[in-house]
């Protein structure tokens, strides 16, 4: 297991303080992790979709990103850097470009960005095989419009446009399977992963995608003290309690083959996770008993999927 | 010597495309432009190009991919038409903003609805406000030529905005028509090395493209990328003469045709040029003086020069071939009369909504206007201005 105190010590990071994210927020330490993982030699285009983390990360004239950065448009992250990296496959090939010198490509875009509008450009950059990494940081709404509900939304979730209400609590949908559906691309590499404990399972599977040949995906974890209703200090708690719960389990594919990382020895009741939030408080009124039950039923049969998944 | 060949509009278009040897092309196929990239990955499956060819899933991100390589410190290229052009619309805008000189081949079709495949103006309508250089072209010829000199003028470090070459979609983009090319060597150094001054890719300056630019800023960069649509009408001109003294093939804002002693003149864009060189070559045989401007530059406007081409008319038609659904007029007419009005020249000047959806426009419809123009400068009575040219009122 890597050193992370060694890590974090001896790799400066390349996404700089100054941004205006929230405090509390899981989207800059996903961003300042997977950039940890990349070689210090190694040059890195980044490109972001619309959302919480461009808006609050480069403000014109003033930017955080040390490596070199694109945004273009809400859903086009991944099809803007597909044209970076071809145009550095095409300049390399002609000798335009230093030989000794390698760049890396790594989108970023929330569950916005990447599981409803960007998904189209996601899946066709995937599918053609563009030597990227793609970064979900997944927080379950669309944040930066204020906490409308996505197709990563949880079921029975508050949101701005699935309110809890007197006839309907809460968004009445299940949660697209995102990691899933980029499996079925046949990628080389796919990964969830969340920031808990040292964060050394986010910083490895980072390593590991930014550095396999081909289109790579990680879906990241990424709570939000605004939309899900948590006191900022508790990011991290609520990071270990979706891991502990089961309801965020951690495990890659690896080039189709199925690892899940962690199991933990005392799989702890959904209530865990959901009551330190306000999006779910009104699953904790009297009555609405029913909701927990069938929430904690949706995440036991996930996790005993993935766990035949693993056993293929 | 130049090569003598017979080649569509989209043929000529794909042979600039592989004597420019763009480092990345990322299209999607539509009618009628489809057949541009289809050249062009047979080039690339055939080594005859340096390009990676991106078969992008949608022309939203055919635009995105080639704003990511432009940025990047590539050239990029792209072919599209009517609802193709509508799906980049976003990204059309972004690519000006972010001043990337991206250059497209424009294959005009008529944009849905109803879903119509051929030709009209309608989608280079749509974008004319995008901040984009827009050429248009008479035939097979000049889609070539404003192809060859696109890289010239967008990528000229005052202008550093993207241009898109106009054809008319099957007129133009799949009639066979004699054609003269440049050899390959000749085309490479007119259009030279791309070397952008800041580019994704240089290791030893990153830089950061896309910001969110808040109301102390985005003002002040509208402006620049408006200043950068005005300093390209001289480098316009100045590629135009360098090209002339390569091939002796003369251009500028627009092509005036026996217009010099005219007294009734149409003004249109693309292949209708054509048919209107042949109906006033008629009509000066039978003593009417008639004459055309052919604009070729419709961004940027050549407002004051087309004012003035026009200030000795008795009338003037204006054709477009796209309906602004304005109860006003079609889109050149607006720009024609509002260049004249505030260049002072009062000549009575009428518009025609012509061709839409490719309905075909003959030479008696072409000689329908110029009686029309005769009459209102005759009764100096211009009646109701917007007009339309061969359409079916009763259904």
């Amino acid at each position: 297991m890597v050193n992370m105190k060694k890590v974090i010590a001896e790799t400066p990071s390349r996404f700089t303080a100054g941004h205006r994210m929230c405090a509390g927020c899981g989207a800059p330490v996903v961003a300042r992790m997977v950039l940890r993982a990349l070689k210090p030699e190694d040059h890195a285009v980044i490109s972001c979709a619309t959302g919480c983390m461009e808006v609050s990360t480069f403000i014109y004239p003033y930017t955080s990103w040390t490596d070199s950065f694109i945004h273009s448009a809400f859903e086009s992250a991944a099809a803007t850097l597909s044209g970076a990296e071809a145009a550095y496959n095409s300049l390399k090939k002609q000798g335009k470009l230093p030989n000794d010198k390698t760049t890396k490509f790594i989108s970023f875009g929330g569950d916005g960005g990447t599981y409803d509008i960007g998904l189209q450009s996601l899946s066709g950059a995937m599918e053609r095989r563009h030597n990227m990494l793609y970064v979900c940081y997944d927080n379950g709404a669309y944040m930066n419009t204020g906490t409308q509900r996505s197709s990563a939304t949880p079921k029975f979730a508050d949101t701005t446009t699935s309110p809890a209400g007197r006839v309907i609590p809460g968004k009445m949908q299940v949660r697209k399977d995102l990691t899933k559906i980029m499996v079925g691309h046949h990628l080389p590499y796919v990964a969830q992963t969340a920031a808990v404990n040292t964060c050394s399972d986010l910083y490895e599977k980072s390593q590991k995608a930014i550095y396999t040949d081909g289109p790579t995906f990680l879906n990241v974890l990424s709570p939000c003290p605004r939309g899900w209703g948590y006191p900022t200090d508790e990011l991290m708690n609520i990071n270990k309690l979706a891991v502990e719960t089961c309801y965020w389990p951690l495990y890659e594919v690896i080039d189709g083959k199925y690892i899940v990382n962690y199991k933990p020895k005392n799989k702890l009741p959904i209530e865990e996770f959901l009551r330190p939030q306000k999006r779910f408080q009104h699953m904790f009124k009297p009555g609405n008993e029913w909701m927990i039950k069938e929430f904690q039923d949706e995440v036991d049969k996930r996790w005993e999927e993935l766990l035949k998944l693993e056993n293929l | 010597m130049s090569i003598r060949e017979r080649l569509s509009g989209n043929e000529a278009v794909a042979t600039a495309m592989k004597q420019i040897n763009p480092d990345v092309v990322a299209a999607f196929p539509i009618t009628p432009s489809t057949e541009i990239p289809q050249y062009f990955s047979t080039f690339v499956s055939n080594g005859s190009v340096d390009t990676e060819f991106v078969a992008v899933e949608s022309e939203h991100s055919a635009m995105s991919a080639c704003i990511g390589a432009e940025a990047a410190g590539a050239r990029a290229m792209t072919a599209t038409s009517a609802n193709g052009l509508s799906l980049m619309w976003e990204m059309i805008y972004i690519a000006s903003s972010l001043r990337l000189p991206i250059v497209m081949s424009l294959v005009n079709r008529a944009v849905s609805g109803p879903l119509n495949i051929n030709n009209d103006h309608s989608d280079a309508m749509g974008v004319r406000d995008a901040g984009w250089i827009m050429l248009f072209s008479e035939n097979n010829q000049e889609a070539y030529d404003n192809t060859i000199m696109a890289h010239r003028i967008a990528e000229n470090k005052d202008v550093l905005l993207p241009l898109m070459v106009c054809q008319d979609g099957f007129i133009t983009s799949h009639s066979i028509e004699n054609i003269e090319l440049i050899e390959d060597e000749k085309v490479k150094s007119f259009i030279g090395e791309y070397k952008p001054e800041h580019y994704l890719l240089n290791d030893k300056e990153p830089i950061a493209v896309g910001p969110l630019d808040v109301q102390a800023y985005l003002f002040e960069h509208k402006y620049q990328q408006a200043q950068a649509m005005v300093n390209a009408k001289k480098v316009i001109i100045d590629v135009a003469n360098e090209f002339e003294k390569m091939t002796g093939r003369k251009y500028s804002f627009f092509e005036e045709y026996r217009l010099d002693d005219a007294e009734f003149a149409i003004v249109c864009m693309n292949s209708t040029a054509g048919t209107a060189k042949f109906v006033v070559d008629k009509l000066r045989t039978q003593g009417v003086k008639a004459g055309l401007l052919k604009v070729r530059v419709f961004r940027p406007f050549p407002a004051e020069e087309i004012a003035k081409a026009l200030s000795s008319l008795k009338a003037v038609a204006v054709l477009d071939k796209s309906d602004s659904l304005n109860a006003a007029g079609g889109a050149l007419f607006e720009d024609v009369t509002s260049a004249m009005f505030t260049n002072n020249v009062h000549v009575n000047t009428v518009n025609y909504i012509y061709g839409i959806g490719g309905r075909d426009t003959t030479c008696y419809d072409l000689e329908s206007v110029f009686n029309d123009l005769q009459e209102i400068a005759k009764t100096n009575s211009l009646g109701n201005p917007y007009r339309y040219l061969g359409v079916r009122r009763n259904g």
